[in-house]
């Protein structure tokens, strides 16, 4: 029997759905201490821009019912360091599937970084995130208005032949809209979604736990949102999905795929269980043979005809 | 760095809102004195790092301060019932760093714990140890008894004189003819110690996603580049440190 996990992205095909998300992974190396990586269905590695970045102050992490809040604001070393150290180093340790996902303060920054990401073998998709909420300009302003994704999209689109997906916010009105934009500039698919704007304060003192005050709210506590954006966008364009937003069990898989994703990310759950992604990928086959599905690409988008 | 399912062997208040428990599990990617462990509760959804005060042979020791629902919480478990660990994480302090000198092991509050075991391993080591250990005030105070019997030379400071020298560990210090720390404690005192220009290492304290090093959460500048407190620490060389970013 074929691989009942397999699924695809495009030409691209995954051995399973489940891969981690941006920022709940680093590069990979630190999350290799723990599990071999050989097991997921791809990486999504930790948000690049073309500068070195710090992030934000601390206290960048505030905890919440069911879920937490980050401002960590897209600490990274690089683009080219990512390229020169992180890729190769993880590259030697794992085979499968590579997403770089691709932060900017503007079009150019965008471009220039998937230009370096489109020249590096390691690296199969490019993951746009256009919904970064941790950051002042940039970053989400450009997942929150139709026009700004599309020109985005067509930008990075010009630079590269790899498939490209675009991570969108869910902090909009009409998150289909965005979609149809992406898929207007030529977009190869869609992730969704990234973490919404919230915020926890101290009822003591009044004040914001996180430095930045607001900042972007994750956890199983937003899956249902999450899911009914996928439901939203899967009936809006014709583009391989990947689902993410609170997924920390098979059962969640299923859902996402059956909402219209052909895979799924782990995020926040991997910061609190390092092995949630291979628990899944454990647990996936005995779902579907609870529920007499025989692979998980029969279920994608069933839901949409209910 | 391990996972694992820890049996609580005891779980007493030994101060007010300071508990130790005793737990039984795999202490094998313990290295250091100063790692840390991150344990999951009930009904919380990130986990809670707290420093390890001893670990010898498939059993450790935390002390921790009750100051929020997961502490809180913790202290309500009982002995017999289990809980969710990740064992090892962190750096710890480096005792060979203090071969040869007189060196001072300096706790602040629910600061003091770690330092336990990196008096016990410096003394094990055979080097001369100066413990000091700063509280609020007396009724506060806890483990003094445990480091007079490791062999340490123990100076308790009060922030009210109501025990020992009144006023802050920094004023202890100057006391002493100690040419090397190690120091874990609320931010103040580490800056003031940092202040001092004597040699150590300072263990920091900060809010963290997942305590491994995947999410980037509680990252601090240094004068070496951003370094992530759960796993480039909590640990770090005075040489490393700055106190004038952030």
């Amino acid at each position: 029997m074929s691989n009942r996990l397999e699924t695809r992205l495009g030409e691209i095909v995954l051995k399973n759905p489940v891969m981690p998300a941006s920022g709940t992974f680093g590069f990979g190396m630190e999350m290799s201490r723990w599990y071999d990586l050989n097991v997921l269905g791809a990486i999504s590695l930790k948000g690049t821009t073309g500068e070195e970045r710090f992030g934000n102050p601390t206290p960048r992490i505030a905890e919440c019912r069911e879920g937490m809040l980050n401002a960590v604001g897209l600490q990274n070393p690089g683009v080219d360091a990512v390229v020169a150290h992180e890729l190769p180093q993880v590259r030697a340790i794992y085979d499968g599937v590579l997403l770089a996902n691709i932060s900017g303060f503007s079009i150019d920054e965008y471009v220039m970084v998937a230009e370096k990401f489109d020249k590096a073998p390691e690296i199969d998709i490019l993951e746009i995130n256009i919904s970064c909420p941790n950051v002042r300009h940039g970053g989400m302003a450009f997942g929150t208005d139709p026009a700004a994704a599309e020109e985005v999209t067509r930008a990075v689109k010009a630079v590269t032949h790899k498939p490209v997906f675009m991570k969108l916010s869910p902090n909009v009105t009409d998150i289909a809209a965005i979609a149809k934009a992406c898929a207007q500039g030529g977009a190869d698919g869609i992730t969704l979604i990234n973490t919404l704007l919230g915020m926890v304060i101290d009822p003591r003192t009044g004040r914001p736990i996180v430095s930045t005050k607001m900042s972007g709210f994750s956890g199983p506590a937003i899956k249902p949102i999450a899911l009914r954006m996928v439901y939203q966008v899967a009936q809006a364009v014709d583009l391989p999905i990947i689902g993410v937003g609170g997924i920390s069990t098979a059962d969640d898989v299923i859902e996402f795929m059956s909402a219209g994703a052909s895979a799924i990310q782990v995020g926040a759950q991997n910061l609190v269980d390092p092995f949630a992604c291979p628990k899944i990928i454990r647990e996936l086959p005995e779902k579907l043979d609870a529920y007499g599905i025989g692979c998980v690409q029969d279920i994608i988008g069933r839901s949409l005809k209910f | 760095m391990t996972q694992g399912y820890y049996k609580i062997l005891s779980n007493a208040e030994i101060a007010p809102d300071t508990w130790e428990m005793e737990l039984a599990g795999d202490t094998s990617s313990l290295r250091n004195p100063g790692q840390f462990i991150n344990i999951a509760l009930e009904g919380l959804y990130l986990r809670r790092p707290i420093s390890v005060c001893h670990y010898e042979d498939g059993r450790l020791t935390i002390i921790y301060k009750v100051v929020g629902k997961g502490t809180r919480q913790l202290s309500e478990m009982a002995p017999g019932q289990q809980l969710d660990v990740l064992c090892g994480l962190g750096n710890g302090f480096d005792v060979e760093a203090a071969r040869g000198r007189k060196a001072a092991v300096i706790g602040g509050g629910a600061g003091v714990p770690p330092m336990y075991d990196t008096a016990r391993r410096l003394i094990a080591a055979g080097c001369d140890v100066t413990a000091i250990l700063g509280f609020a005030t007396k009724n506060a105070a806890f483990y003094i008894d445990e480091f007079k019997a490791l062999g340490a030379r123990v100076l308790v400071t009060t922030d009210d004189g109501s025990m020992g020298i009144h006023g802050f560990v920094t004023d202890a210090l100057a006391q002493t003819d100690c040419d090397y720390f190690f120091a874990c404690g609320p931010q103040p005192m580490l800056r003031s110690l940092h202040c001092t220009g004597i040699p150590g290492q300072l263990s920091f304290e900060e809010r963290m996603g997942c305590g491994f090093g995947a999410c980037m959460g509680c990252t601090c500048h240094t004068l070496v580049g951003a370094r992530r407190v759960c796993q480039d620490g909590p640990v770090f060389l005075t040489s490393e440190v700055t106190f004038d970013v952030q």
